[in-house]
């Protein structure tokens, strides 16, 4: 029982990394209907760049926060000057556009940072959390408020602001938003702006475990494809909630079933994915979206 | 006395077939004009053109102002509110969330519990439905938002899209009575319609619109009995 409530946590723990990166990529579909390939890539390049700060002998936080700053602005400017210009060619060639970014932030930052794996650190206490027999990780429990507390964040933004407002009717109906006034292309920008704080959130909570590299994010990446496919790419809570569902299921299929141990748990997530497209291809939550043409 | 809104040799394009072949009109403050036509004479072109939707050729001026650089979003700034072909509900967010989506590009800021008052005022049916999804109203009430979505900018000129569109009689007698106490508030209107019995008895002013052209205009309760409009439009 003890074990399986450590496990539960840390897949907790895990599974809102995963919830940040799903939520980023069905923001951006939402928007725009493509899939950014290049999310968890991002989300690396962020978090080196507050390694470079921390290294710059900046307190945590301060390089956390202004890390989200920067992740911001980097998102915004993306989008402007990458995603802009494609905008209205066909879906595949959008698709190529954020491979590409993959391909070239993964390759910046191993010609920059070099691919040697370097510690990052955590800002929460070493010395585990016990409660009676359950030991449970200091950082895990940090990351899990940190991930909750962005996610409530947000869900206040979109839910109680006009601009959140807005953001969401330039995502549904551009055409109407823009009669109203709404200035659509720079909510666009807004939106992947705020995708490449969840990326750099969840880079900057799950680097401590894994150690920093180029490829740090690579197989959050596709965790996280799961989680939106399990809570659909139509529906935001869904793909949280996919997030944390996938976490749990990895860490405890990892423990229980022998055969899968850790080397196997990536097969998980695919699998996941493909049972969900082959028995409800919307997901858990999503609509499914027709389209007239 | 100066035009609010005036068109000279619009021409408007999509890609490379032309829509509009040089439109000219004008039009004064405070009246109703309505645009008739068959299908695909052109008449949802000219208000799209109007909020700067299309690519067009010509000059567009509203109070003396030039639209034709403006963008889509700026147009409204102007004072000018196009309820659309198809009504663009927010179908996903609430009454009431459409309704403050209405107000967001105008000039003044300020408190919308006055003008949500005014916009229940006309559409009491929205009031009750305020905190439901917008997808999940009748088509008649989305007709009713859309207009009151557009009046929500405080609009000096109104652009109407087909208000009658695929609605019960009975509702759109309703609608057409609001818009009527609508314009009588001060709000200038210009509305596209098929249904010509309609809108030749809630205009003043008529267009007749054929092929991307002006063919014929004149005050409605003249035009009303023309022949040529009574046999093609009014069917009698």
């Amino acid at each position: 029982m003890d074990i399986f409530i450590q496990q539960v946590v840390s897949g907790l723990a895990t599974g809102g990394i995963y919830a940040s990166v799903a939520l980023a990529l069905v923001m951006i579909y939402q928007a725009t209907d493509v899939v950014n390939f290049a999310q968890g890539e991002m989300a690396m390049f962020a978090t080196y760049i507050c390694w470079s700060l921390l290294n710059a002998g900046l307190p945590y936080w301060v390089a956390f926060l202004s890390t989200l700053g920067i992740a911001f602005i980097g998102g915004v400017v993306i989008e402007r000057v990458v995603i802009r210009p494609v905008e209205n060619a066909p879906i595949l060639s959008i698709v190529i556009v954020t491979l590409g970014l993959l391909v070239i932030f993964n390759s910046l930052a191993g010609w920059i940072w070099t691919y040697v794996q370097k510690p990052f650190p955590s800002p929460f206490p070493s010395s585990p959390f016990r409660a009676g027999e359950i030991i449970l990780g200091a950082h895990d429990l940090g990351q899990i408020n940190v991930t909750l507390f962005v996610l409530l964040c947000i869900y206040l933004f979109f839910r109680f602001t006009p601009l959140g407002l807005a953001m969401r009717a330039a995502a549904q109906n551009p055409v109407s938003s823009r009669l109203c006034g709404i200035r659509v292309g720079w909510m666009l920008a807004l939106g992947w702006g705020l995708a490449a704080v969840f990326g750099a959130v969840a880079g900057m909570m799950v680097a401590p475990n894994l150690t920093l590299e180029p490829n740090l994010m690579g197989g959050v990446q596709i965790y996280a494809f799961a989680a939106a496919t399990l809570g659909g790419f139509t529906s935001p809570g869904g793909a949280v909630l996919g997030g944390f569902i996938v976490g749990v299921v990895e860490n405890l299929v990892g423990t229980y079933v022998s055969f899968i141990g850790t080397e196997l748990k990536f097969t998980v997530a695919l699998a996941m994915i493909i049972v969900v497209l082959l028995v409800k291809p919307s997901g858990l939550f999503g609509s499914t979206v027709v389209k007239r043409v | 006395m100066s035009a609010l809104l005036e068109v000279q040799d619009l021409e408007a394009f999509y890609g490379r077939t032309k829509a509009l072949h040089g439109v000219s009109f004008s039009m004064a403050a405070g009246g109703i004009t309505t645009i008739l036509g068959a299908n695909g004479a052109g008449k949802t072109t000219t208000l799209r053109a109007i909020s700067r939707m299309v690519r067009t050729v010509g000059s567009i001026r509203f109070e003396g102002q030039p639209l034709e650089a403006r963008a889509t979003e700026d147009v409204v700034q102007f004072g000018i509110a196009h309820a659309p072909e198809g009504r663009g509900t927010f179908v996903q967010l609430t009454v009431e969330e459409n309704l403050k989506l209405g107000a967001w590009g105008r000039r003044e800021r300020g408190d919308l519990a006055a003008d949500f008052e005014r916009v229940f005022g006309y559409f009491p049916v929205l009031r009750e439905r305020r905190r439901q999804m917008a997808g999940t109203l009748s088509g008649g009430e989305q007709q009713m938002l859309c207009v009151a979505r557009a009046l929500m900018l405080r609009p000096r000129l109104l652009l109407l899209d087909e208000p009658s569109l695929g609605l019960a009689p009975m509702v759109v007698r309703e609608i057409f009575r609001i818009l009527r106490t609508v314009n009588q508030a001060g709000v200038t209107i210009l509305l596209v319609e098929q249904n010509a019995a309609l809108a030749l008895d809630l205009a003043d002013h008529v267009f007749l619109l054929e092929t991307g052209r002006i063919v014929l205009e004149g005050p409605s309760d003249v035009l009303r009995r023309d022949d040529a409009i009574r046999r093609a439009y009014l069917g009698y």
